[in-house]
C-alpha cells in the first residue's frame, strides 16, 4: 500500500534537518529528545463532527491511535481544529466505548452480552420476517413493491459509501422506503 | 435543498468556504458560525481582516455577534419579513444589479395573465385547497405565459421537493415571453415590486422587533457591497431551515443574492453551513425517502410511472442539464442490478420500491407511535432525545418489535427503556433491542462531503476494537445474510434482492498504514464502492472520467452521477487528493467538489452576458476568444466551448436549449428564478408567516401561519394557539461549540463536559426579575407538550425585544442534552414540535412558545403532570452570581 509513504518521507527529512545539532543551539541531550508522535505513523483523516471538513492526522504508534491533530497542509482548516475537532481522540479511545454486542430481549430489565455473528443472523431473520409481513406489491393496479414497516434512520454521519450501501440494499434490494437521515432539508 | 435548487438549480451551498475571505461584505442569518462552525468563521474573520463589512442578524447574541461590525437582534421565525424587507428597499431605491437581472434571472418573463398573487387574497396564492393544505396547480397558475398551468413535475403533497426533476421544473419554451423593458405588469420584475411593496422598513422594525436603523443599515450595507466591483455573501445554517418556511426564507435570500448580482461570483453566493460531517453525502446520495442517488426522483405511484419510459416522460426535463435524465437513470439501475437489468426488462425499474404515502422522518415516527412499524435501524442517530418532541420519540421506540442501534455509546435511543424522564418499566415494553458497536471514522475507510461538496477521504488508521464493526461492515454482512435466506425464492418480488450486485470483498488481506493487516473478516473494499458510485463501462469494467461519459442504452453504469469523476481511474481516488497549489486559490486538488470538481457553482455569472469579468477586482471565470473557451481559476460550470453568443429557440433541446449568456445551466430557461413557477409547493414567492406556535399576529396578512404546513396530530404533540396567553414566550433551540447534537458525540467525552457541563437556559435580565429567576437558579419551562427544567443563564444576550408595541420576551435553549453520558440534563427536544415545512418536512425547532418559572418541575400545579429531570438529588450547585451583568452590545 502506497498511502502515506512519501508524505513521511518528506516530514522525516524535514525533523533530521532541524535536528540536525548544526542548524540548532541545543544540548545533545535535548536533541536525542523527540515528541511522541516522532516515530508514528501519520494517517490522514477528517473530522466527523460538523461539515467543514477539517483534515485531521491521526499518529498510530503501536497499533494504537495515540493522537489526532488538525492538518497544516488543508486550505480548510490549515492545521487549526475547534474544542470538538480537538476531542476526536477521545471518540476512539474512551472508556465509554462499548465494545461488544449488546443484547436486550423483549421485556427484559438487563443488557446482556451476545455474539456477533448470532446478532447478525437474528436481524437477519427479523428482517425477513418483517418483510414478508409487509411487503405490498401492488394496490389499485399500482406496482408498489415496497415494504412500509421497517424504517432506517440516519446516516448524515457517516460516510458517502455507507449511505450508499443502505440505499442500495434496504431500497434498491428489499424495498424498504422509510429511509431518512438528518438532513431532512 | 430546495430553496436554493429552485432558485439556481442545484440544493446545495452555491460556494466554498475559503472564498468567503473575499467578500466586501457577509450576512450572518439563521446561523451562530463562530460557535457552530468556527474553523470556517476564520473565513469571515480574514474577510474582515480584509476592510468587509460583517453583520449578524440573530435572536441570540453570540460570540459571532461579538466579531461581527452589527449586530441587529430580531424574533426568531420573522426572517422573510426582514429579507422581504431588503427586497422591497432594493427594488424601491433601484439599486438592482440591472445586466445582471436582466440577463441571468427571470425578471423580464411574462407570468400566466390568471396569476394572482397573496398581495390581494390576504397572504395565500390563488387555488388554495385549505383543507388538503395544497395549491391546485391548475387555477394557481403560478406557470410562465404559454405554458401549461399545470406544470409537468409540480407532484402533490406527499412527495418532496428534493428531487431535481421538481426543483427545476419543465418547460415546453426554453425561451419564454418576455418584456425585457420590465414595464409589463405580469413580468416578473413587476410581481415581485407588488408582492414586496409592503414590506416597509416600519414594518419590519415591528414584526422583527429591531430598530428601523438597524433594518435600513443591513439592507443598505449588502447594496452598498454589491455590484460590478463588489460583491457580498450571505450565511446560514440551521436557523432558517428548521421552520415552517424554511425554504421559502433561503428562496427570499436567493431572491436578494439575485438582485445584487452576487450568486456565481467571487465574494458572493450563499453558503448553507451544514452540521453533519457527510450531511451533504447523505442528501447526494440520501438516506432519503424520496430521492434516488443523484436527486433522481424515487418512483412513486402518485405519479405515472408504470414503466421506466413512463417514469423518464414523466421526469425529464426536456430542456438544460437535466435532459439527461435517462443516461443517469439507466446507469443507476445497471449499477444496482448489474447483468440482471435488461433493456427487454426495463433495466430491473420494476424493482425499484414505489412511494405511496410521505414516509419522511416525522410521519414515519408517528406511525410507529402508532404501532405500525415493526423494526427500526439506527446508524449514529439519536430520535430519543434529538428529534423534534422527542417524548413522543421514545414513545414510538416503545412500540417497535425490534431495534438495531448502531452507535459507539449506548445513547439515549438504546437505553430509553429502562430510563428517561418518564421512568419507563422495563417489564412493559417489548422492543428487542441489538446494540450493535460501531467503528468510529479514524477505524474505516471512506468519504464525506463536507458542507461546500467537497469529498474528502479518510484513511483508516486502525482496526476498530472487540466487536466493533463499521457500518459498511454491518450492511455490506446482513446483504449477504439476506441473499442467501432468499436464495431459492423464484418470486418475482425477491428477484431485485437477488440480482442486486453485491460484491464488495477486498481482493486480499487489508494492509493499515502502519504496514499491518487488518484483522476484520469480511469489510468491504471501500475503493470497490467508490468505483461504482463513479460510474465505469459494463463490459470493460473501466472507470468512467466522468457523468458526460454516461449512457443511456445500458452500457454504463453508475451509482450517483453527479459523484461521477471523483474516480476517474483506477489508483486516482480525486477525494483522496491532498495537494494545495499555491498559484490556485480554489485549491483544485485538494478532495473533489461535485459537479465536475467545480468549487462555485453557476461560476459563468462571474463574467457579463459577452463573456468578460464584471470587473478586474471580480474576475474569475471568462470566455476566452483566442482559445474558444472559458477560462478562469475554477472549472467553468458551463459548456467549455459554448460561446457568449450562442442563442437557444424554442425548438432546441438539452443543453442546446441553454443560450451562452444563461448561466444555470440545470434551470430549464439557464435563469435563476426570482419567481419560482414551480418547485415550491407553498408559493412561487416567499411570504412571511408566523411560526406554527407565536404569540404575535401576522402583521402582514391576515394569514396566521403557513396555510400548507404539515400538522402531525397526537396526543403527544399538541398546538398552542397562536397568541395563547398561557405561552407567551418565544423559545428557539441551539448548539454549543463544545456539545454536538443530543450529545452521542460530546457528552461522553470528559474533555467536552468539562468545558460546558451542564444544560442551562439563557434569558434577559427582565424576564427573569419578572418570574423571579435567578442567575444560576433553577427553572421550569413548559408548553403544551412538556416541561423541563434547567439553570438560569440570566445575560443581555438575549434581549428582550418590542413587537407589535408590546415587550416579548425570548429564550434560547442548547439542545445538547438528555439522560445518557457523564453528563445529564434536561431534552430541549421535548419542548418541540412535530411540524413541518410542506417542502421538506423538516421541523420547527427554532421558534415555538412555553412559559417559564423559578424552581423545578413537580414543585408546583402547573407542571405536576410532568416528572423531574434528571433527578430530585441535590446537584452540584452553580453559585448564584454577584455581578452584574454587562451591557452586551
Amino acid at each position: 500500500m502506497d498511502r502515506p509513504l512519501e508524505f513521511q518521507k518528506q516530514s522525516k527529512n524535514s525533523i533530521e534537518r532541524e535536528r540536525d545539532p548544526r542548524n540548532q543551539p541545543f544540548s545533545a541531550n535535548t536533541i536525542a529528545k523527540h515528541s511522541r508522535i516522532h516515530d508514528a505513523t501519520k494517517v490522514h483523516s477528517v473530522c466527523p463532527y460538523c461539515a467543514v471538513g477539517c483534515s485531521q492526522l491521526i499518529y498510530v504508534k503501536g497499533g494504537k491511535i495515540i493522537d489526532i491533530e488538525g492538518n497544516p497542509d488543508s486550505p480548510i482548516n490549515e492545521g487549526t481544529l475547534c474544542p470538538k475537532g480537538a476531542n476526536t481522540f477521545q471518540l476512539s479511545v474512551n472508556p465509554h466505548r462499548v465494545k461488544q454486542v449488546m443484547y436486550r430481549a423483549p421485556y427484559s430489565d438487563r443488557w446482556e452480552p451476545r455474539d456477533l455473528e448470532w446478532a447478525m443472523e437474528r436481524i437477519a431473520q427479523l428482517t425477513k420476517e418483517a418483510r414478508e409481513e409487509g411487503f405490498v406489491e401492488e394496490r389499485d393496479g399500482n406496482i408498489i413493491n415496497n415494504m412500509p414497516n421497517v424504517v432506517s434512520l440516519g446516516g448524515a454521519t457517516m460516510d458517502n459509501e455507507e449511505n450508499y450501501l443502505i440505499k442500495k440494499l434496504f431500497n434498491g434490494g428489499l424495498g424498504m422506503v422509510a429511509i431518512e437521515n438528518q438532513a431532512r432539508i | 435543498m430546495p430553496g436554493l435548487g429552485t432558485s439556481f438549480g442545484r440544493g446545495a451551498a452555491t460556494t466554498f468556504q475559503e472564498d468567503l475571505q473575499n467578500s466586501d461584505c457577509i450576512l450572518i442569518m439563521g446561523s451562530n458560525m463562530a460557535e457552530a462552525h468556527p474553523v470556517g468563521f476564520r473565513f469571515v474573520m480574514k474577510a474582515r481582516e480584509n476592510g468587509a463589512k460583517i453583520m449578524h442578524v440573530d435572536p441570540h447574541f453570540s460570540r459571532t455577534s461579538a466579531m461581527c461590525n452589527e449586530y441587529v437582534p430580531i424574533r426568531t421565525g420573522t426572517d422573510i419579513a426582514f429579507l422581504g424587507g431588503i427586497i422591497h428597499y432594493i427594488l424601491e431605491n433601484d439599486r438592482w444589479f440591472k445586466e445582471y437581472v436582466l440577463a441571468y434571472t427571470n425578471a423580464a418573463t411574462i407570468i400566466n395573465g390568471d396569476y394572482t398573487d397573496a398581495e390581494e387574497l390576504g397572504g395565500v396564492f390563488n387555488g388554495l385547497q385549505r383543507e388538503e393544505r395544497r395549491y391546485d396547480q391548475k387555477v394557481a397558475a403560478w406557470n410562465y405565459a404559454g405554458e401549461p398551468k399545470q406544470p409537468k413535475n409540480q407532484t402533490d403533497q406527499a412527495i418532496k421537493a428534493q428531487s431535481f426533476s421538481e426543483r427545476l421544473g419543465h418547460l415546453e419554451n426554453p425561451v419564454p415571453p418576455q418584456d425585457p423593458t420590465l414595464q409589463d405588469p405580469m413580468c416578473v420584475f413587476q410581481i415581485l415590486k407588488r408582492h414586496y411593496a409592503r414590506y416597509l422598513a416600519e414594518k419590519v422594525a415591528e414584526i422583527c422587533g429591531c430598530s428601523q436603523q438597524q433594518f435600513l443599515s443591513v439592507a443598505e450595507s449588502l447594496c452598498a457591497n454589491s455590484g460590478r466591483e463588489r460583491t457580498s455573501a450571505i450565511v446560514y445554517a440551521v436557523g432558517w431551515t428548521q421552520h415552517t418556511t424554511g425554504v421559502q426564507i433561503i428562496r427570499a435570500a436567493g431572491i436578494v443574492q439575485l438582485l445584487l448580482g452576487n450568486m456565481g461570483r467571487p465574494g458572493g453566493g450563499i453558503m448553507a453551513m451544514r452540521g453533519h460531517a457527510s450531511i451533504q453525502g447523505s442528501t447526494d446520495i440520501p438516506t432519503l425517502y424520496d430521492i434516488l442517488p443523484g436527486y433522481i426522483p424515487q418512483p412513486a405511484t402518485m405519479r405515472d410511472h408504470g414503466t421506466l419510459k413512463d417514469y423518464l416522460k414523466q421526469e425529464e426535463v426536456s430542456t438544460g442539464y437535466w435532459a439527461n435524465l435517462p443516461k443517469f437513470m439507466v446507469s443507476l439501475l445497471k449499477a444496482w442490478y448489474g447483468e440482471a437489468a435488461k433493456k427487454e426488462n426495463d433495466h430491473g425499474f420494476g424493482w425499484v420500491p414505489r412511494i405511496d404515502a410521505n414516509y419522511s422522518q416525522l410521519p414515519a415516527f408517528l406511525r410507529m407511535a402508532q404501532g405500525k412499524v415493526k423494526g427500526l435501524f439506527l446508524f449514529g442517530q439519536n430520535p430519543a432525545a434529538g428529534a423534534p418532541n422527542a417524548k413522543l420519540n421514545r414513545k414510538a421506540l416503545m412500540q417497535l418489535d425490534w431495534l438495531v442501534v448502531r452507535d459507539w455509546f449506548e445513547i439515549e435511543s438504546a437505553s430509553f427503556w429502562y430510563k428517561g424522564p418518564e421512568k419507563p418499566d422495563p417489564k412493559a415494553i417489548k422492543t428487542e433491542i441489538f446494540f450493535l458497536p460501531a467503528a468510529s471514522n479514524a477505524e474505516k475507510d471512506g468519504s464525506f462531503t463536507n458542507t461546500q461538496r467537497l469529498l474528502q477521504w479518510h484513511d483508516k488508521a486502525v482496526d476498530p476494537p472487540g466487536d466493533c464493526r463499521s457500518d459498511a461492515w454491518f450492511v455490506f454482512q446482513l446483504g449477504k445474510r439476506l441473499k442467501k435466506l432468499y436464495a431459492e425464492s423464484q418470486q418475482k418480488r425477491d428477484q431485485g434482492l437477488l440480482n442486486l450486485t453485491w460484491d464488495y470483498d477486498h481482493d486480499r488481506m487489508q494492509e493499515l498504514p502502519d504496514g499491518s493487516l487488518s484483522k476484520i473478516i469480511g469489510e468491504p473494499d471501500m475503493e470497490k464502492i467508490l468505483k461504482e458510485i463513479n460510474g465505469y463501462t459494463v463490459k470493460e469494467g473501466k472507470h468512467v472520467a466522468g457523468f458526460s461519459e454516461l449512457k443511456d442504452d445500458g452500457s454504463t453504469a453508475c451509482g450517483c452521477w453527479i459523484y461521477s469523476g471523483v474516480f476517474p481511474e483506477p489508483g486516482r481516488n480525486r477525494a483522496r487528493s491532498r495537494k494545495r497549489d499555491a498559484q490556485n486559490p480554489t485549491s483544485p486538488d485538494w478532495g473533489f467538489a461535485w459537479p465536475h470538481n467545480r468549487r462555485m457553482m453557476y461560476n459563468r455569472a462571474s463574467a457579463d452576458p459577452e463573456g468578460k469579468p464584471w470587473s478586474e477586482r471580480k474576475k474569475y471565470m471568462w470566455w476566452d476568444e483566442a482559445a474558444k473557451r472559458w477560462t478562469g481559476v475554477d472549472t467553468p460550470d458551463f459548456e467549455p466551448d459554448k460561446p457568449p453568443s450562442y442563442r437557444a429557440t424554442n425548438e432546441s433541446r438539452g443543453m442546446d436549449a441553454i443560450s451562452g449568456d444563461a448561466p444555470f445551466i440545470m434551470k430549464p430557461d439557464g435563469r435563476a428564478w426570482l419567481f419560482a413557477p414551480m418547485g415550491t409547493k407553498d408559493g412561487p414567492l416567499p411570504t412571511h408567516y408566523e411560526p406554527m406556535e407565536s404569540p404575535v399576529p401576522n402583521l402582514l396578512y391576515p394569514e396566521q401561519a403557513s396555510p400548507l404546513a404539515e400538522v402531525f396530530k397526537d396526543d403527544l404533540n399538541q398546538l398552542a394557539m397562536a397568541m395563547d396567553p398561557e405561552y407567551p414566550i418565544v423559545g428557539t433551540t441551539y448548539r454549543l461549540t463544545e456539545h454536538y447534537l443530543s450529545g452521542p458525540m460530546s457528552r461522553f467525552n470528559s474533555w467536552l463536559n468539562e468545558l460546558q457541563p451542564e444544560m442551562f437556559v439563557e434569558l434577559s435580565p427582565e424576564l427573569a426579575q419578572q418570574r423571579g429567576i435567578t442567575h444560576g437558579g433553577w427553572m421550569v419551562i413548559w408548553n403544551k407538550r412538556a416541561a423541563i427544567e434547567a439553570r438560569a443563564m440570566v445575560t443581555g444576550r438575549v434581549q428582550s425585544l418590542t413587537v407589535n408595541g408590546r415587550t416579548l420576551h425570548q429564550i434560547g435553549i442548547p439542545f445538547h442534552w438528555g439522560f445518557a453520558g457523564e453528563t445529564v440534563g434536561s431534552m430541549a427536544n421535548d419542548l418541540t414540535s412535530m411540524v413541518a415545512d410542506p417542502n421538506v418536512s423538516m421541523h420547527e425547532a427554532k421558534a415555538f412558545t412555553c412559559n417559564v418559572r423559578a424552581g423545578r418541575v413537580g414543585d408546583a400545579d402547573v407542571a405536576d403532570k410532568f416528572s423531574a429531570w434528571p433527578t430530585r438529588a441535590k446537584s452540584p450547585d452553580t453559585p448564584e452570581s454577584d455581578q452584574p451583568e454587562g451591557q452586551a452590545i
